[in-house]
């Protein structure tokens, strides 16, 4: 009743006050300047790009396509990992109450809140050749983690796999628990179960974490460079050959650029893709 | 529904459209402009080397080598005691990282690098006065404390140590890859000496201060930084001379940077350094007197 005031509209959704009209280009405007911070720095770099030209001959260069292949097997890789291990934790927080649940489910989360440099030092404690697990394995077997591939998985890992395992979640615990119960009464197995009834429903939400994972995994930097060194094919994966394009290597700042344009039209057809396999799907957010 | 408050149906589309169109235009502008900088205001016309007499106002910038982080920390502190009215704010890296920030129109005062390769990178484009040698350093082998990995400059070329040098841009990378070849030609070591220790090299860190934490937490057996940095974890590290026959001598050039909003404050901090009691600060920190002109 408080909207029927002198000067209110009579409009086709309804009935708006005259604050309303005077706040919607207020909103648009915010709206087109925040659109705007987003678009320009990606039209910088095409820019910058083009005008560069020959990105081809500087994308062949050995130290671009040693950082391709090894960012590309490693965050492959990490998302293997984050599938084979995080689908049962996601499950089991989904569906199940236990002591201790929401420290689990706080651990799970913190490294999506934690500066990536931090989860390197956090590594490298536990890790390292003086580190709480590390220094007792470099004294029985010899082994190290540091400055390996094995440094630059763990790594990407413990920055990507907690977004995949939110969002499995997130799908498993958006469905019908009810159904599942109906299929253990009919006799079903628990993975027939999950074969049957949950992954066709959930894996649109399973998908976009995979995507999530896959993205930040691929795009690591900080906790790689503190716990696994830069050393080209075999810890110097794309985002460290392009800062250290920034400190003067041979790729030079072109190179760096040439890289970026690169990673950046594949995280473009990665988000095309899923958009498209996804589309007109309810469950994905 | 009445009350609700949603946006007309033609207004949202329109506001699309313009959102659309407006990124659209972004890019095409964006990919038009060549992007030709601002010009800077020109700094008042003194001669270098000219002392000023009024008293000396304004902040400025000085980009360092990491190397420099301590020493040049304290200087700037007691050269604002001794200027009160100026105020020094240091931004430390690798002389390689900053030379190109430099280039890509950071806004710094005074570059301060860790060798002279570095410092061309940035005089080549213009952009800097001519520059002046303020200190030297003597690069050497560190190693955790307490190891027994790597007892002696031969040891580096041990098979299955673990190496961390400086990237081959960064002043001390070059530095210890000089020393390699120097000593691999020397006659007394192996001629392959360099190619064994460097396939040893386990990573290539951004800065000198990045090698010296991957020694200092243990990671790595052994790395090339400078005699000043070693002795600011003197507790971590032990230092291992490197023979005086192959080691080189890192000279420290200095450059006001031309388009300086404080020309005169940057001229003085540099005169500061060079010829003042910025000199018996770089000492304590064992930093070497620049050599003859």
């Amino acid at each position: 009743m408080s909207r029927l005031r002198a000067g209110s509209k009579l409009t086709s959704t309804g009935l708006r006050a005259p604050a309303d009209r005077a706040i919607a280009p207020v909103i648009a405007l915010l709206t087109l300047a925040f659109a705007l911070f987003f678009v320009l720095p990606f039209a910088g770099l095409i820019d910058r790009g083009l005008r560069n030209g020959h990105v081809w001959s500087l994308l062949n260069t050995a130290q671009a396509t040693d950082a391709l292949i090894l960012s590309l097997w490693t965050s492959t890789l990490t998302v293997l990992l984050a599938i084979l291990f995080g689908t049962p934790v996601a499950y089991l927080l989904a569906r199940h109450r236990f002591p201790g649940k929401a420290l689990v489910d706080a651990f799970i989360e913190l490294p999506i809140v934690l500066p990536p440099t931090v989860a390197g030092v956090a590594l490298l404690t536990a890790f390292g050749r003086k580190g709480l697990i590390g220094e007792p394995i470099d004294r029985w077997t010899g082994f190290t983690f540091g400055f390996s591939t094995t440094a630059v998985v763990m790594a990407q890992l413990i920055v990507a796999a907690p977004f995949y395992v939110r969002a499995a979640k997130s799908g498993f615990e958006r469905l019908d628990a009810q159904m599942e119960r109906v299929a253990f009464t009919l006799g079903a197995s628990r993975a027939r179960t999950f074969y049957r009834i949950i992954l066709p429903q959930a894996w649109p939400a399973l998908l976009a974490g995979v995507v999530l994972c896959w993205a930040r995994a691929l795009g690591e930097l900080g906790a790689t460079l503190i716990f696994a060194g830069n050393l080209q094919g075999t810890t110097q994966t794309m985002p460290l050959a392009i800062i250290q394009a920034f400190e003067g290597s041979t790729l030079g700042l072109d190179g760096a650029i040439a890289l970026s344009l690169l990673l950046l039209a594949v995280a473009l057809a990665v988000l095309v893709l899923f958009r498209l396999a996804v589309a007109r799907n309810p469950a994905v957010p | 529904m009445i009350g609700a408050r949603v946006m007309r149906p033609a207004v949202a589309r329109v506001a699309g459209l313009l959102l659309a169109l407006l990124g659209a235009a972004a890019v095409l502008v964006a990919a038009a402009c060549t992007g030709s900088p601002l010009p800077t205001p020109a700094a008042t016309r003194v001669p270098p080397g000219t002392p000023s007499t009024a008293p000396l106002e304004g902040s400025i910038t000085v980009f360092a080598a990491a190397s420099l982080s301590d020493a040049f920390t304290e200087a700037g502190k007691a050269f604002e005691a001794a200027n009160p009215g100026t105020k020094v704010a240091f931004s430390f890296g690798a002389s390689s990282t900053l030379a190109i920030q430099i280039n890509e129109g950071a806004p710094a005062d005074v570059f301060a690098s860790a060798d002279g390769a570095q410092m061309t990178v940035v005089t080549k484009t213009g952009v800097a006065e001519a520059p002046v040698e303020f200190a030297t350093n003597v690069p050497v082998v560190v190693v955790p404390a307490g190891s027994k990995v790597v007892r002696s400059f031969q040891d580096l070329a041990k098979p299955g140590i673990k190496l961390i040098l400086a990237a081959p841009a960064v002043p001390i990378g070059n530095y210890a890859r000089e020393i390699l070849a120097k000593a691999s030609a020397g006659g007394a070591i192996s001629p392959n000496f360099a190619a064994q220790v460097l396939a040893n090299l386990k990573s290539n860190e951004a800065n000198v201060r990045s090698v010296l934490a991957k020694i200092q937490t243990g990671e790595g057996d052994a790395g090339i930084v400078y005699t000043t940095d070693a002795a600011t974890a003197a507790k971590q590290v032990t230092q291992i001379p490197i023979p005086r026959q192959y080691n080189v001598v890192a000279k420290y050039p200095m450059a006001v940077l031309k388009h300086s909003s404080h020309v005169d404050v940057a001229r003085a901090f540099e005169r500061f350094i060079v010829s003042g009691p910025g000199r018996a600060i770089l000492t304590k920190y064992g930093f070497g007197s620049p050599g003859p002109a």
